[in-house]
């Protein structure tokens, strides 16, 4: 099911069909199919190194598929350069032109496309992105939060089909990082722009995609909602890799659905024994580590309410029957 | 550390104050004197010399040596910056390349000069090849003109303009030009809004390294121009030798140096760096 919503959408606005990206010494990235819907924010989530970034790079323009399509609005534009496709990137590392002003930089793409007339458009981006003010100054002139938003001005104000953001968080400091999630997210919203977000943070993921497709060693191992993919990863991977995991015996429980309890009563039927071997409180619950009697440890997030375990202690681990993740 | 210091720039400093801001201080000296009757000095004090520069002779050649050495630097970086260019685009044999680019500095300046001689003479390669094929049957006047210095010094100063260039290309942020073409900017135009402006002190630099030697220029004016093309530095050699002229050698020396550093001033200034 999960996957026909990943190949069935429709309206899709982009689409990557069997794509492959051989590099002299490996394959970065191996027959991956996705499609991507008008209007969504769509994440590609994976370790570094598992592909996400070149497969921007492949919609971009700056990387030549070594077989498979690149579908934009249902036309190919496998053999268009980057400046002839209409999407945009918003860089890593920004990669704004220091030698120009802020304003320089967002007129940059209007100039190149010949439109004069930009000074209306780029006026109304600045002040979406708040730099309204900061028009006349260099990049080096601004904190690291407003180049972030000068380069997704930049891009912006292009009206891209698609926005492509290469871990554009990622040289924020965390503080300013969740600040700038829900910013980017409310921009998104406003704008309406269909967003191909690449990140290496699974909270980031989670937090701000309609849809997100996990990445795992060149290969896509799961696209769905974040709820679809978080509730019911289909690999082992996408389990472990979105989130903590417990593994108790063959099946899998996140540590938020992981319980523990003192006697058999409060148990449901699937339990084991175990030792409590650490507790530590975290204020709004307890993080208790717990030692099965095969010797695996489990970690379980225990709400305030249900009372401190002491070390040592000896409990029953339990979970419910829909809380295990099972894979093939 | 400060002793430690001193004790480092000991050996510099002596080379800079022996050999000169020694030579340029008896330079100055004889500016103001006399010329001698068999060569050299004597007294009195004056500004003779500096008055002189107001013959139009003198200005003509001054001229003319400026103008010579703008050519030569803009022939140099018109053929520099695309090979820099080229080379910084070269992958893995861009260090096959920058080797090719200072190989001629393993042969003596002056035989690669009189190799140009050999060339560009009437009996020489071009014209012989020219002739053989029936394309001319009288030789071409390659040799002894302006044209035959300007590419000799072109030829000479070609690597003082690839190298800075190149430097400033590989410094450039490979992300940067990315940025451009995704933001629909086609090849020339990243080259004209990006690649050249990021890499104007690259320019600069080769610029100012290819002009200077250019403008005082001696030997290849001398071998390559014959007696026709007279440049500033032909002129201050004759004003040693076969004029036996010191101080008006002198003054031309000094005005020389002034005009080069008034232009590495203006120049610093332009950019708004300490480029010196």
């Amino acid at each position: 099911m999960r996957h026909k919503s990943a190949v069935s959408e429709p309206g899709a606005i982009l689409e990557l069909r069997e794509v492959t990206k051989q590099f002299p010494t490996h394959r970065a990235v191996n027959r991956i199919s996705l499609r991507v819907a008008r209007g969504e924010f769509f994440s590609l989530l994976g370790p570094s190194g598992c592909g996400k970034t070149t497969t921007l790079r492949l919609v971009a323009g700056f990387e030549d598929p070594t077989s498979g399509e690149i579908l934009l609005n249902g036309a190919s534009i496998r053999h268009l350069k980057p400046y002839q496709r209409n999407v945009s990137t918003v860089f890593q590392n920004y990669a704004l032109f220091p030698h120009l002003t802020v304003r320089e930089n967002v007129e940059f793409g209007l100039r190149r496309r010949g439109e004069n007339e930009c000074a209306r458009r780029v006026a109304e981006v600045l002040e979406l992105v708040e730099l309204a003010g900061k028009e006349a100054r260099r990049p080096s002139e601004i904190s690291g939060g407003e180049r972030q938003r000068v380069a997704l001005a930049r891009s912006l104000v292009l009206a891209p089909d698609v926005l492509l953001l290469d871990e554009p968080l990622a040289a924020l400091d965390p503080n300013l990082r969740k600040q700038v999630r829900a910013e980017l997210k409310q921009i998104q919203r406003s704008v309406g722009i269909t967003f191909l977000f690449v990140t290496h943070d699974q909270e980031e993921a989670l937090a701000m995609s309609d849809r997100l497709a996990v990445m795992h060693a060149g290969e896509l191992e799961q696209a769905g909602t974040p709820e679809d993919v978080y509730l019911r990863p289909r690999t082992r991977f996408v389990a472990s890799f979105l989130g903590a995991l417990n593994w108790i015996g063959e099946v899998g429980v996140r540590p938020e659905a992981t319980r523990i309890a003192r006697s058999e009563m409060e148990a449901g039927e699937r339990a084991r024994r175990a030792t409590v071997t650490r507790s530590t409180f975290l204020g709004n619950c307890f993080h208790i580590e717990a030692q099965l009697e095969n010797g695996q440890t489990v970690v379980a997030e225990v709400s305030r309410l249900a009372g401190p375990f002491a070390t040592e202690e000896s409990v029953l681990v339990w979970w419910r029957d829909e809380d295990e993740l099972r894979f093939p | 550390m400060r002793r430690l210091r001193w004790w480092f720039l000991a050996p510099s400093r002596t080379v800079m104050l022996l050999l000169f801001l020694a030579p340029l201080a008896i330079i100055l000296a004889y500016s103001f004197e006399s010329r001698g009757a068999y060569g050299g000095i004597s007294l009195p004090w004056n500004i003779e010399s500096y008055l002189r520069f107001g013959d139009p002779l003198y200005l003509a050649i001054l001229w003319r040596s400026v103008w010579i050495a703008a050519v030569s630097t803009l022939g140099c970086l018109l053929l520099g910056f695309p090979l820099a260019l080229y080379i910084s685009r070269a992958g893995t044999r861009k260090n096959l390349f920058l080797s090719l680019v200072i190989l001629p500095f393993w042969t003596s300046f002056l035989i690669r000069t009189y190799a140009w001689m050999f060339l560009l003479r009437d009996t020489g390669l071009v014209n012989t090849l020219l002739e053989k094929f029936g394309l001319i049957h009288n030789p071409l006047p390659l040799l002894y003109n302006d044209g035959a210095v300007v590419l000799g010094l072109v030829y000479s100063y070609l690597p003082f303009m690839v190298l800075p260039i190149y430097a400033a290309l590989e410094r450039l942020d490979v992300s940067l030009l990315e940025a451009a073409a995704d933001l629909g900017a086609r090849p020339w135009a990243a080259l004209r809004h990006v690649t050249i402006p990021l890499c104007a002190p690259g320019i600069w630099a080769g610029a100012i390294l290819v002009f200077i030697p250019c403008l005082g220029a001696y030997l290849t004016p001398d071998l390559l121009g014959g007696g026709k093309s007279v440049m500033v530095g032909n002129l201050i050699q004759n004003q040693f030798t076969t004029s036996r002229d010191w101080p008006f050698g002198s003054a031309i020396s000094l005005a020389l140096m002034a005009i080069v550093m008034l232009m590495l001033w203006a120049s610093a200034k332009r950019s708004g760096e300490n480029l010196l």
